[in-house]
């Protein structure tokens, strides 16, 4: 019986795979923090360029992909998430401008300001653009400083006609003094980064950027799992926001993350399993001269692990995206979804999206029956 | 009710104006090049001419570049309208963000990923792929076009969906209603013949560059034949697709009718002004200032194309703020004081029902079914208020009939210029495609500096139909239900212009950028090398 509630939690499974996925694709953006790091000479600054700018839409398009869903399915955190917070969203949008015209422009004659700067905007999109998501995506267990009245917009309560009210003036920047956000998104910025180097791994027919690529693996690898480690223990045995199914009611309840994955044992196998394939693809990749497969292994285990936590941030009575100074305006699948007609209606188009991921597959395997060299750049008509 | 300062929502509204405005300087070019890149590769692989890959690949090179500096400005758009549109997310997300999600879903995806191949493909699938890819590119960026035209066309028209005072939002109930409005369908059509002509202008444009320095002349002549075909095919259907938009914003919105035509005072078999100047000492919509210094008029014209009757009445801008004159259904047009009275109604009642819900689930809590059921009753009374009303609702929070008015002479001129445009083409594509069966394109070398120095009139005329369009439609994000000022984020307007500032100098500083590239690649020319493929 497909019911509203189904529909609700349905739409927050897919929100929670989009987001496992943009994150597995942030390894772009992650390659991109490290192309001056990890090469010494132009042409292998070239091939890292190349191998990244053919996949840099995918991130793009997915990130745009997420926001739409989003709006479509959770308005509600929308309009109180990117109006409130407006100053995180602004930096990260800024940053995926920059990235926008980077790959396209760089090597182009007539650029102006050289190839430098367009790589500085790379290496910005790749720091700040894995950094701040990872910090937003914190407050999903950590809560920000917002009100939310829909009423205000009949002229109900003191503020003013608009509905979701951030209650910090800073607008998005305070998120960024809270220690836990800060775990999250270093965690997410080593992640990209440890994910790109085992891309190059396996894409690239290039000794010498292999045999860096694999030191970084472990460079990359290690603060990766210091920070995830610390964020994961700390929202696991800190206060979470719980929803009272009867009354609707949020009180903070103590260990509330860590008994949703005890509720939920699937979730957490899953989540192990994901962190148990990030890790093997890590390991393997560091201890093993031959292994190349890294990525396949540590990018499904990204999308598993980043989808169950998104789904113990929103499924089994939780605020998915909490008030910290006003436990009742915290949003949860029920009071920020989109109407049951409308969830209907996206569910039916979401069953569209096998075919969307089919002709993406076709389209990656037609441009990567063979890894990338600099002969390539040469052949393939169309270089950055 | 205290609204939303003016300056924050201004800013937000110029911080939107400037993102789409720089947005729209670069999408036309990449739907009207995919479609004449999609054409001349589909001469390729039927002829195997060689001349016509090279071709191929030249535009694709420019459309490389625009699609970047595209895609760059276009995601500030869909999340600007969460970032400084706030109340408008919640109000009307669940209609509004569907189809940007199903544009991100099954546009944009097509759009990027063939995008790969045909870039990266020419050597590593078949030659039809490689042509099926080049083609996906063309579908997926128009169907990226179609989507958000549907979004743009709800909020002009909008439909399919019904006000739930319990979550205080509009939500969807007729998807296809919202999916294939009429007013959508139009816009889609309009919207998309205008990319086709810029890609065509564009294209004829710097084929005549090539021409006047006698290079690439056969590569030139063959983009020409293309372009110019593409071009008149699309200016002739734009001015089909523009008399159905006149004929929806005449029902839909009459305010901004009168607008573009600087219509004052209504009238029956009102004419369309061919051209005219505006008279800048009208400040008052009822005062008796003529409003134009000078107009030459088309008889009955604006009767005809708004209302397919010639003697229709068409009413101005006095008789839409004070009421009055007969509506299409035989009703009379009420006045703004009426309206307004009506909106705040509406207003109240949707305040009235919050409370009295909250009492009744105070009482239920308490146990008391008596309170509980009076509290159900009266929620029922000012739900019935405020259906009746809600039609309304958005005049409720404007001050006065002035605010009704959009800026008239930004909307007057933006208006005719377009049309004078519009028309020019038309006769610049027939006289090219008269030398093109002539065979003396090559040698005439008048046309083809006119064709050179066109090429910035095919942007502004795009550039003009949004501002007819979104400044003429001022003051409602959504038509009648939600004006800007009830539907902006409660943010200051310092944050707001310094983000406008930051994206400003961006957009401007990359702008230069494109432009200094794209005149490299095209003095550099078409490759003819590159014959290697799978």
């Amino acid at each position: 019986m497909i019911t509203y509630d189904f529909l609700q939690k349905y739409w927050w499974f897919i929100m929670s795979l989009l987001g496992g996925l943009l994150v597995f694709l942030l390894f772009v953006q992650g390659g991109q923090s490290m192309i001056n790091s990890l090469s010494r000479k132009e042409d292998e600054k070239k091939l890292l360029v190349n191998a990244l700018g053919r996949k840099w839409e995918f991130t793009f398009t997915t990130l745009v992909t997420f926001g739409g869903a989003f709006f479509a399915s959770f308005p509600l955190f929308y309009s109180t998430s990117f109006g409130g917070a407006y100053w995180a969203w602004m930096i990260l949008l800024f940053c995926f401008v920059l990235q926008a015209v980077s790959y396209e422009f760089q090597s182009k004659p007539g650029n102006i300001y050289g190839v430098n700067v367009y790589r500085a905007f790379l290496f910005i999109n790749g720091v700040l653009g894995t950094f701040i998501l990872g910090v937003l995506v914190a407050t999903f267990f950590t809560g920000s400083e917002f009100t939310v009245g829909k009423g205000n917009i009949a002229g109900l309560g003191t503020v003013g006609p608009v509905i979701s009210q951030w209650q910090n003036p800073l607008h998005g920047l305070e998120l960024f003094a809270n220690l836990r956000n800060l775990c999250l998104g270093f965690a997410v910025l080593f992640l990209a980064r440890t994910l790109a180097s085992l891309f190059f791994v396996n894409r690239l027919s290039h000794e010498v950027l292999e045999k860096r690529s694999r030191k970084f693996v472990l460079f990359n690898g290690a603060p990766f799992v210091v920070f995830f480690l610390v964020f994961l223990i700390w929202t696991l045995f800190a206060e979470g926001y719980a929803v009272d199914p009867g009354t609707k009611d949020i009180y903070l309840e103590k260990m509330k993350y860590l008994h949703n994955f005890i509720d939920m044992p699937l979730v957490m196998i899953l989540f192990l399993l994901g962190v148990v394939a990030v890790l093997y693809g890590i390991f393997q990749t560091v201890f093993s001269a031959k292994f190349k497969n890294g990525i396949w292994f540590s990018g499904a285990g990204t999308v598993v692990t980043v989808t169950m936590l998104l789904l113990v941030a929103g499924y089994n009575n939780t605020a998915f995206y909490p008030s910290s100074v006003d436990l009742q305006s915290s949003l949860t699948l029920q009071n920020s979804s989109s109407s049951e007609f409308t969830l209907s209606a996206m569910a039916v188009v979401s069953l569209f999206v096998p075919v969307v991921i089919a002709y993406i597959f076709y389209a990656w395997r037609a441009l990567e029956k063979k890894r990338l060299s600099l002969d390539d750049l040469n052949s393939d008509g169309h270089t950055y | 009710m205290d609204l939303l300062s003016a300056s924050a929502v201004n800013w937000s509204r110029a911080q939107f104006a400037l993102t789409a405005g720089y947005h729209w300087l670069f999408v036309p070019l990449t739907i009207g090049l995919g479609l004449i890149m999609a054409i001349m590769e589909t001469l390729y692989v039927k002829t195997g001419d060689e001349k016509w890959k090279f071709a191929t690949k030249f535009w694709q090179k420019i459309f490389g570049i625009n699609f970047a500096i595209g895609v760059a400005t276009g995601i500030i758009l869909e999340f600007q309208f969460g970032t400084n549109w706030s109340n408008y997310s919640w109000f009307v997300g669940d209609i509004f963000g569907a189809p940007l999600a199903i544009e991100g879903i099954f546009a944009f995806f097509m759009e990027a990923t063939f995008i790969s191949i045909m870039f990266f493909g020419w050597n590593r699938v078949s030659r039809k792929m490689h042509l099926a890819s080049t083609w996906l590119v063309f579908v997926g960026a128009s169907l990226s076009a179609f989507w958000i035209l549907i979004a743009n066309a709800w909020m002009q028209y909008p439909i399919g969906m019904e006000f739930n005072p319990e979550s205080v939002r509009n939500e969807m109930n007729d998807f296809w209603a919202v999916a294939f409005s009429p007013v959508a369908y139009n816009k889609f059509l309009h919207t998309t013949f205008s990319c086709w002509a810029v890609g065509a202008a564009f294209a004829t444009g710097i084929s005549g560059w090539y021409l006047l320095k006698n290079r690439h002349t056969d590569f030139a002549i063959k983009s020409i034949k293309i372009s110019a075909m593409v071009g008149l095919v699309a200016f002739v259907m734009l001015a089909v697709t523009g008399d159905g938009s006149a004929y929806h914003v005449a029902q839909k919105q009459p305010m901004k009718l009168a607008a573009m035509e600087g219509l004052y005072k209504g009238k029956e078999g009102a004419g369309l002004v061919a051209i005219g100047m505006l008279n800048p000492a009208k400040m008052v919509y009822n005062d008796d200032v003529d409003p134009y210094i000078f107009k030459i008029e088309l008889p009955k014209l604006l009767s005809l194309l708004g209302y397919r009757n010639i003697n229709a009445f068409v009413p101005g801008i006095a008789d839409i703020v004070d009421g009055g004159y007969t509506l299409q259904d035989g009703t009379t047009a009420l006045p703004f004081e009426e309206r307004q009275a009506r909106g705040r109604k509406a207003i109240q009642a949707l305040a009235d029902y919050q409370t009295v819900r909250e009492e009744e689930s105070d009482a239920i809590n308490a146990g008391n079914s008596t309170a509980a059921a009076a509290a159900a009753s009266a929620a029922a009374n000012h739900e019935t208020t405020l259906r009746e009303n809600y039609a309304h609702f958005g005049y409720g929070y404007l001050e006065n009939g002035e605010d009704l008015i959009p800026n008239v002479p930004l909307t007057f001129y933006s208006f005719h210029l377009m049309v004078m445009i519009g028309m020019y083409y038309i006769l610049f594509f027939m006289i090219v495609l008269y030398f093109i069966y002539r065979k003396s394109m090559s040698t005439t070398r008048w046309l083809q500096y006119v064709a050179l120095w066109s090429v910035p009139l095919a942007y502004l005329a795009g550039q003009l139909g949004w501002v007819v369009a979104e400044v003429g439609r001022q003051p409602w994000t959504i038509q009648d239900i939600l004006p800007v000022q009830a539907a902006a984020s409660a943010i200051s307007a310092g944050n707001v212009k310094t983000t406008f500032i930051m994206f400003a100098v961006l957009f401007t500083g990359l702008l230069i950028a494109e432009v200094t590239i794209m005149v490299k690649q095209i003095k550099k020319g078409p490759d003819t090398t590159t014959t290697d493929e799978a």
